[in-house]
């Protein structure tokens, strides 16, 4: 009797643990805390980190899209004397998860037509793509250029050096892509992955709150009473997430 | 087949703050009031809960708590005769939904407007003479004066438990405070928030350079208070989730936290979420509504009759519910004759920034919603307007609503927008740029309005809102030279580096970066039914049965951030219905 105490109380710690994630984002839960400890990576990325991870399989995006994905953002967010990059933040895998989220299927959007794309930018986005689309689009054209352009070479097979060249060319419209504005493709890259750089670690991004202790954000403490008047002085305790992970 | 319910006395359209007063005001009278919301049920315990409601990315990125804007949103252009396209995706503006509407994530800033603001255009006549006024601008008072609506600001403050320091208190300066308000009956119902260090900072630095710094009004209470509703709200703990975000500390002010765990109780109140009201109904002369008609959460149509209609939604859906009602003559902007949907006015927001030497510590993410520093020298009319040949001013503050990683970390001009120098770049940014941020009025000109557009719709195959707009080069000039003092504060800071972003003459209205949520306008207060759609106490001129609450009121748009006028605003309004209106219903002032 007095034996089962301890395990049972470890078990409902993990619940507690895993419960809020799985209801923010169905089926996550337990890779977070599976890859908490070893960091994020990809079969597909072992050429640009150390280590692989084999335990998350990319639900939407497909194999030439995950390699796309891990290697343009590990040139956006590099591992570097600073701390760990996109890669080791599990980046790719956030990306993935959120283009099954509803915001990736532009549920979050008004989406009915007539589309005008063509009016000044300053009227918004007004293209019919959702962020679906514009990874499946993107990614398809970006390594139809690559391979044209570089040796039949797709993106993700490119060196480091000239990865970045074409970032920026996307970036500042050099290239022309047949289905999707390059720099709107470009754009969605960036912005996703510093999200999933510095979002809560519950979307599978972030690992280990390696962005947040980049800048000294302590996340989820959310409680600064005693702090409130200790001016100018560097706040002394790391970063905790949604799931009480500590960093 | 439309269901036909029992008939109510009063029927609310929209539960956010505005319904949220005039229910718990209403139900006093022994009347049986029915919200109709069309958003879902939202409250403290379940949807600000701690820790999951700590979320940047659900909340502030992906917008949990606003509009769903796959069923309704608004289209967008700059002129007359311009193709207007959708608002598809949040930016300029975040459109609330729910229960609490935006009062439920807003950050409790809470101004009350400097007297000469109510009555700016005669103000201007007044002071600078008729020809100082641009042609195009369609300028009016608001047909109610600071002194009469003093009473109600104080009010809607201690029902929010807001807190601040006076600047004069029945007539006398006091220390601290804000020297240019007018004069208030009350203090703060609780003193002011901490300043964080930043604030700190900017305080000595706005000092320095001349300015009359003072805690930004803050509807986050800085320690327990009990409102007169009996409500009580628990101290900030500036944990810096405010904006987007229901407040899981019950201290910052909403619906939530101030009235409805009053008003819940009682017996002749209801409230009906999903309940999207399509219009309102009207008898066969159109001279009074009969009640509205909306949609239930199961896709059926409702009639729901009632004596006394009150609009309470969002600013645009007042405006549009008008429209789609055939209440009140459409604006036309060729003729300028018509009055719905004129008026329409926003904000024009800048600011200075810089970065402090290194070793600094500003801890950003220690933050409240309205914390802040805030100075009103180059506000309202408070400086002479003649040599610079502009209408209109700013606040001019350092607000400090915490430092989330995604949208509230900052960068020097210059930092790679990628790659190990953007890295760096964040790391260095983190805890030390400050930003001096500006909050510009915005005069109403005859091209700016709101009408109905000719081809989107909404889910419900209702035509959406049209808004037409861009800036104006009167208030170009405003944020130039208030810019240009906020510098003079920036300096005193020593910065390692500075920058302002003020906008430039002849750049254009753009929808896609966050600017501010203060529209106003459309279904304007005044003092005659040819120049406004509400007389002063907001009931419409051509249907007497229809009150239509909010910043649709505003005949302009002020410096100051709107609620502290929106509650001022409905606890007047309220107050003519509960001791004129019910006793003799029709017109309270006569046309």
């Amino acid at each position: 009797m007095e034996k089962n105490i301890e395990p049972r109380r470890g078990f409902l710690r993990r619940m507690i643990a895993v419960v809020p994630a799985s209801s923010l984002a169905a089926g996550a839960a337990v890779t977070q805390v599976a890859c908490t400890s070893d960091g994020a990576n990809t079969p597909l990325s072992s050429a640009h980190a150390g280590t692989t991870n084999a335990k998350y399989s990319p639900s939407y995006l497909n194999d030439a899209e995950w390699a796309f994905v891990v290697a343009a953002v590990d040139i956006l967010i590099p591992k570097d004397e600073i701390g760990p990059g996109a890669v080791e933040a599990g980046v790719p895998e956030f990306i993935d998860r959120q283009l099954e989220m509803p915001w990736g299927h532009g549920k979050l959007w008004y989406m009915q037509g007539p589309f005008h794309p063509e009016v000044v930018p300053q009227l918004g986005y007004q293209h019919n793509m959702t962020p679906r689309d514009m990874y499946r689009h993107g990614v398809a054209d970006c390594d139809a250029w690559c391979k044209t352009n570089h040796d039949g070479k797709t993106f993700a097979e490119l060196d480091k050096k000239l990865q970045d060249e074409i970032l920026h060319q996307l970036d500042e419209s050099k290239i022309e892509l047949p289905n999707i504005p390059a720099k709107l493709f470009f754009n969605q890259v960036l912005a996703n992955a510093r999200e999933g750089f510095l979002a809560d670690p519950i979307y599978g991004g972030n690992k280990g709150m390696v962005g947040w202790k980049m800048i000294g954000f302590p996340g989820a403490r959310a409680d600064f009473m005693d702090w409130v008047d200790q001016p100018n002085k560097p706040y002394p305790f790391g970063p905790v997430s949604i799931n009480g992970e500590r960093g | 087949m439309t269901i036909k319910k029992d008939k109510v006395d009063v029927v609310l359209v929209g539960f956010g703050w505005t319904g949220a007063i005039m229910a718990q005001e209403l139900t006093e009278e022994g009347l049986q009031v029915l919200a109709l919301e069309r958003g879902p049920m939202q409250d403290t315990p379940t949807d600000a809960k701690y820790p999951k409601v700590i979320d940047e990315l659900a909340y502030s990125v992906r917008g949990k708590l606003y509009q769903d804007l796959s069923t309704e949103t608004v289209t967008v252009r700059h002129k007359t005769g311009d193709l207007a396209v959708p608002y598809r995706q949040h930016g300029s503006f975040l459109l609330g939904n729910g229960v609490g509407g935006a009062g439920f994530h807003w950050n409790g800033m809470t101004f009350r407007n400097l007297p000469e603001e109510l009555r700016l255009y005669s103000n201007t006549v007044e002071r600078y003479g008729k020809k100082f006024m641009p042609e195009d601008m369609t300028l009016q008072d608001h047909g109610v004066t600071y002194e009469e609506l003093e009473p109600y600001y104080s009010q809607f403050e201690y029902v929010c438990g807001t807190s601040g320091t006076a600047g004069v208190l029945n007539g006398a300066r006091q220390a601290g405070g804000n020297p240019f308000e007018g004069s208030r009956s009350k203090a703060y119902p609780t003193p002011a928030l901490k300043y964080v260090y930043g604030e700190s900072l900017v305080e000595k630095a706005a000092l320095a350079a001349g300015m009359h710094p003072y805690p930004l009004p803050a509807s986050n209470a800085s320690e327990p208070y009990t409102n007169p509703y009996g409500v009580r709200l628990g101290p900030c703990n500036f944990c810096g989730f405010c904006e987007h975000y229901g407040c899981y500390m019950y201290s910052k002010a909403s619906p939530q936290t101030t009235i409805m765990p009053a008003l819940m109780k009682k017996p002749n109140f209801e409230l009906r979420t999903r309940a999207h009201v399509l219009k309102v109904l009207m008898d066969n002369q159109a001279k009074k509504a009969t009640g509205v008609l909306y949609v239930d959460s199961q896709g059926r149509e409702v009639e729901q009759p009632a004596d006394l209609v009150i609009l309470c939604a969002y600013q645009m859906h007042n405006v549009r519910l008008l429209l789609l009602s055939g209440i009140g003559k459409p604006y036309d902007p060729q003729s300028g004759e018509g009055v719905v949907g004129k008026n329409y006015a926003y904000q024009m927001n800048g600011g200075v920034s810089v970065l402090l030497k290194k070793g600094t510590y500003l801890n950003p993410f220690i933050g409240a919603g309205a914390s802040g520093v805030v100075w009103d020298d180059f506000n309202g009319d408070q400086f002479d307007h003649g040599p610079h040949g502009f209408i209109g001013g700013a606040t001019t503050k350092h607000a400090r609503a915490g430092g989330r990683p995604i949208k509230q970390s900052a960068i020097a001009p210059g930092t790679p927008k990628w790659g190990s120098g953007w890295k760096a770049g964040m790391q260095e940014g983190y805890q030390r740029i400050l930003n001096i941020g500006l909050s510009g009025s915005v005069m109403p000109y005859r091209d700016s309005y709101l009408d109905l557009d000719p081809t989107y719709r909404d889910a419900y195959g209702m035509p959406l809102l049209r808004m037409t707009f861009d800036w104006h080069d009167n208030e170009f000039d405003m944020l130039k030279f208030v810019g240009d003092k906020a510098e003079l504060v920036a300096k005193e800071l020593n910065p390692e580096k500075m920058w302002s972003s003020i906008r430039k003459k002849g750049s254009h209205y753009d929808v896609r970066p966050y600017q501010t949520t203060h529209n106003t306008g459309g279904a304007i207060m005044g003092t005659n039914p040819k120049n406004s759609v509400v007389n002063r106490f907001l009931q419409c001129w051509d249907v007497s049965n229809v009150f239509v609450q909010g910043a649709s009121a505003f005949p302009y748009n002020m410096g100051y951030n709107p609620t502290g006028l929106v509650g001022a605003l409905t606890y007047w309004s309220v107050h003519a219905i509960r001791t004129q209106y019910l006793k003799n219903p029709g017109p309270l002032v006569q046309a």
